[in-house]
């Protein structure tokens, strides 16, 4: 009994962290689900049922495989087990089948997969200093991070609510992250380069792996006063940085190259045909561009300087996903955005060029590329936010500075998350669920930097390009459309 | 239907009688005069969820009409609306049970577990979560109204504001009748407080404004029915349904466990069932409140209050299912104390609602719920280290015993053996009723199997309970205090 005693009670916080929100999760299961849900089981269907060859082509239903190759390998390693809770399912012909069984599958497998992310944060907590903090444990540091990334509420209503497969995607992140803290580089680069292939969404922040592993790793050392040494560059290194890349690669695009449809899967992984915002707009620099414009017509049309005939019939506040004009302003278009983007990132890739600040810095950088991404992306989903908010966890713990900005930037980010429940019983879910998590953050993270060891003054030099983007980011939330026809989840590409 | 911790499509189809019940009772209460709520008539078919709670349920019900009538007259239109079934209708029944939850049972909670004397922040803080994460209150969820009122007057009786207490408690009565369980310890504990304070003087005072208060509470939310001599039988006729029976439907009751073996329903006359549990109760409970009328504690008090609970529970007649919530509340408010056997208690309470659950399909929440609590409890109060004949409050007991039988040491041990065993039933049970079939001759087979080994449970539980009663002594605090 005292030896079931320890184990239980004894000072395994973590396990007991991970079983409950495990437990939260299986609550959720019967909640409403979007159409990702019926996406994936489409995808199961497509893997098992068809050939290799057939996978990018395949269109009877309209959400097609727009994911990268490893996922596709993935959807089809689940398949093996869908198989033993209802063959229905995975029959292409099948569109919109839901059976409970399919129900269960599918959640537990957005569990089960989860304890990737459950492993990940394990090793980034091993990654937190957590000697200045006080002696209880629910004021450690890392007890803290558990908490603000396995409760994420984010997380949980995008993964288990909404339905999709984020948990072992970010636990990858978040691993190749610990890694690369842990000094374990090459094991870094891979971690990531096999994201890469899962997910391509995070291309996004792909610059900062890039540019830090170049600096900070192919270059072995540094001058005194912290600039570059250009003769300490290691061929080795990079030669072997490139391998993993290539090789992960050639695993993934191999098979497609081999049977020429590398432009067919280009094509499906990067729809451009889909417009400037999704259907809901994420609350990103565009969003406040086409209100402007919408803004500006009307005023247009009022003061009756713009042509009534002369105004595109579809709009942007209509809730189809599509190409098209705007009336008052310059259109956009993707190169547009990709060099809006880049001019965003260029202060911070500079930075971890020039002035190197290890880990940290890179970790910075990370959460910029993904921040200026999501702001001036083309047709970029609000879940992309927690790109940026999953990563900045593990800052906040570590500077007042950090954590304040993390305050801010992660109860906006799940704000801007509600939209995607939008049926009445996910109601009393989301805003509990959402005023727990804000509560305890704002809570645990101001008792922690309220313990005298660790008052600093504002980390000027870093801090100064997320507080840059800050204030663009905050009016987001008014630019929302929102009309009787929108189409929630994933995006469609409608005619016009 | 849900409580905030539980989540709403958890409890998928909130069972078509209860939610139907509710809404019944707000078209009854908005449309018709308070006259005829309780009669049967052309426009109030009793038989169809007549209203059989006291006067206080209907007044909530007809201020949540009220709201109705707001947002959408639909549903509450009378006889129109019945089977009344849409997603924002649901929405709004589970607001007001959120609402009736937030305002009054969980600060009841939350202020009981800060008034605990002797415990660290972090356990009060544990003890308050672990008691919000019971199973039995998640799953089962009409409104605790009046588990939140009983719960005030617990913790006013405890911490001296008598009145207040007393008058919480007479709401808590006023709401469900189902209270009255808890009625006489206290009353005893409140005769206890006034014997001591000496009859003469202070006490009698007190005991002149109890009955004061008590007296006036009723009469106020008796009003409308205390005008003729028919309306108060009618309304105490809807509440005490005595041609009712002995029990209904499987229960973990004595009564049933018993019929098992003699069908006492059938053999007995009807009046003779009634005396008969009329005197098992009482018997079963009269050690402990005359322990409490002569030596009134708070610790007395609370422990007194789950041994009268249980007595009830089991003894007496037309008991629901449910009606053991309303002995899981007290057994929280000792879970400080007696952390193992109290958690124990708990689990077995929530596992004698199972068939109950399942009809609703709340399988998953079940599981759910109960392992989380149990973590939660194992975690908090290391129930497994505090095992031992002190922290089991049975020192005493066992010494008293061993001035018998010598050999007598090894209480906890057959303590420990006991849990083992009945989690490992109480899992198979689980298992079996969910994944087997009952056999054709006994389709209740497996429902009735848990009634009976919750039955024997509790049993055990309520000779448990009073043996801390009546062994509680002075002279056992003091060693405490000396040791």
């Amino acid at each position: 009994m005292a030896a079931l005693g320890i184990a239980m009670g004894g000072g395994n916080w973590f396990s007991a962290l991970a079983l409950g929100v495990t437990l939260l999760k299986c609550l959720l299961i019967p909640t409403y689900h979007s159409t990702d849900f019926e996406v994936h089981r489409n995808w199961l269907a497509i893997t098992h049922s068809l050939p290799v060859s057939q996978w990018y082509y395949e269109a009877t239903s309209e959400w097609t495989l727009d994911y990268p190759p490893f996922f596709a390998w993935f959807e089809y390693a689940l398949s093996h087990v869908a198989k033993y809770f209802d063959q229905e399912m995975l029959n292409v012909r099948n569109l919109n089948y839901s059976s409970s069984r399919t129900l269960l599958f599918q959640r537990f497998s957005v569990i089960f997969t989860d304890a990737l992310f459950v492993y990940a944060v394990h090793e980034c907590c091993k990654c937190i200093d957590g000697k200045k903090a006080g002696k209880e444990l629910t004021e450690k540091p890392k007890f803290i991070l558990s908490v603000l990334l396995l409760w994420n509420f984010g997380l949980l209503i995008v993964d288990h609510i909404h339905f999709q497969y984020n948990g072992f995607l970010f636990g990858l992140m978040l691993l190749s992250i610990a890694r690369l803290f842990q000094k374990r580089h090459m094991e870094g680069a891979f971690l990531f380069a096999v994201l890469l292939h899962f997910k391509h969404i995070y291309l996004y922040v792909a610059p900062a792996y890039g540019v830090y592993l170049l600096r900070s790793y192919c270059f072995t050392a540094n001058k005194p006063d912290g600039s570059i040494r250009w003769n300490s560059f290691s061929f080795v290194r990079v030669i072997s940085l490139g391998l993993i890349v290539f090789l992960v690669s050639a695993l993934s695009l191999g098979p497609f190259l081999a049977l020429n449809q590398l432009p067919q899967v280009l094509s499906r992984l990067f729809p451009f045909k889909r417009g400037l915002c999704h259907a809901y707009w994420a609350p990103n620099f565009w969003a406040l561009y086409n209100a402007l414009d919408k803004v500006l017509s009307i005023i247009g049309l009022e003061l009756k300087l713009l042509d009534p005939n002369k105004i595109p019939k579809a709009s942007m506040t209509s809730g189809l996903v599509q190409q098209f004009q705007h009336t008052v302003l310059p259109s956009v278009t993707p190169l547009a955005t990709l060099i809006c983007t880049l001019i965003a990132i260029l202060p911070s890739v500079f930075c971890l060029w020039f002035k190197p600040q290890g880990p940290r810095g890179f970790l910075r950088c990370l959460i910029l590329c993904a921040l200026s991404s999501f702001l001036f992306g083309w047709h970029v989903h609000e879940k992309a936010i927690l790109l940026a908010v999953l990563p900045m966890s593990l800052l906040s713990v570590g500077k007042a500075g950090d954590a304040s900005i993390f305050l801010i930037l992660t109860t906006t980010g799940h704000y801007s998350l509600f939209p995607l429940l939008f049926t009445a019983p996910e109601l009393p879910t989301k805003i509990l669920l959402m005023l727990l998590f804000t509560t305890y953050s704002i809570s645990s993270l101001k008792t922690l930097f309220s313990v005298p060891s660790f008052k600093k003054i504002k980390e000027k030099k870093d801090g100064r390009d997320l507080v840059l983007l800050l204030p663009v980011s905050l009016p987001k939330q008014g630019g929302r459309a929102r009309t009787s026809r929108e189409l929630p989840g994933r995006c469609t590409a409608f005619p016009a | 239907m849900l409580n905030p911790l539980s989540h709403p499509g958890a409890g998928k189809p909130p069972m078509f009688g209860d939610y139907e019940a509710q809404r019944h009772w707000q078209e009854i209460t908005f449309n018709l005069p308070i006259k005829q709520w309780y009669f049967n008539s052309s426009d109030n078919n009793l038989q169809y969820w007549g209203l059989d709670y006291p006067p206080l349920t209907a007044y909530h019900s007809l201020l949540c009409a009220y709201v109705a009538k707001f947002i959408n007259p639909d549903w509450i239109a009378l006889h129109t609306s019945r089977g009344y079934e849409s997603q924002a209708h649901k929405l709004f029944m589970r607001t007001t049970v959120l609402i009736a939850d937030l305002l009054i049972y969980i600060p009841a909670v939350v202020l009981y577990c800060c008034c605990l004397k002797e415990i660290s922040t972090k356990k009060k803080v544990a003890n308050a979560l672990c008691i919000l994460l019971y199973p039995g209150l998640i799953l089962i969820d009409y409104g605790h109204f009046h588990l939140g009122f009983a719960l005030w007057g617990v913790l006013g009786v405890s911490c001296d504001w008598d009145l207040l207490g007393s008058l919480a408690f007479c709401l808590a009565i006023n709401y469900k009748q189902m209270e009255l369980y808890h009625s006489l310890p206290f009353f005893c504990f409140l005769l206890g407080k006034c014997f001591k304070k000496g009859l003469k003087g202070k006490g009698f005072v007190l005991l002149i404004k109890l009955a004061c208060t008590v007296v006036a509470s009723f009469i106020l939310c008796w009003l409308p029915f205390c005008t003729e001599r028919e309306q108060t039988l009618q309304v105490l006729r809807r509440l005490f349904p005595v041609d009712r029976g002995l029990f209904e439907d499987k229960v973990a009751n004595i009564w049933c466990s018993f019929s098992i073996f003699l069908k006492i329903k059938e053999i007995l006359p009807h009046h003779f069932q009634i005396i008969i549990s009329f005197c098992f109760t009482f018997l079963s409970l009269l050690p402990a409140c005359v322990k409490l009328t002569l030596q009134p504690s708070s610790k007395g008090f609370r422990f007194t209050l789950v041994s009268c609970a249980l007595s009830f529970f089991l003894f007496s007649f037309q008991v629901h299912e449910k009606s053991i919530l309303l002995v899981s509340l007290p057994v929280c408010l000792v879970l400080s104390e007696i952390p193992f056997m109290s958690t124990w208690f708990l689990l077995v309470s929530t596992f004698s609602m199972l068939p109950l659950l399942l009809k609703d399909e709340l399988l998953m929440p079940l599981v759910v719920t109960t392992i989380a609590f149990f973590i939660a409890c194992a975690t908090s109060f290391s129930i497994f280290e505090k095992t031992s004949e002190e922290e089991l409050q049975l020192k005493s007991f066992s010494l008293s015993v061993r001035k018998y039988l010598p050999c007598f040491t090894f209480l906890s041990r057959i303590i420990q053996y006991l849990f083992l065993i009945s989690v490992i039933t109480m899992v198979l049970l689980t298992l079996i009723t969910v994944t087997l079939d009952p056999p054709q001759k006994l389709p209740d087979l497996f429902s009735v199997l848990v009634c009976f080994v919750s039955c024997l449970h509790f049993l055990f539980f309520l000779v448990y309970f009073n043996i801390i009663i009546m062994w509680d002594s002075k002279s056992g605090r003091n060693q405490k205090k000396i040791n």
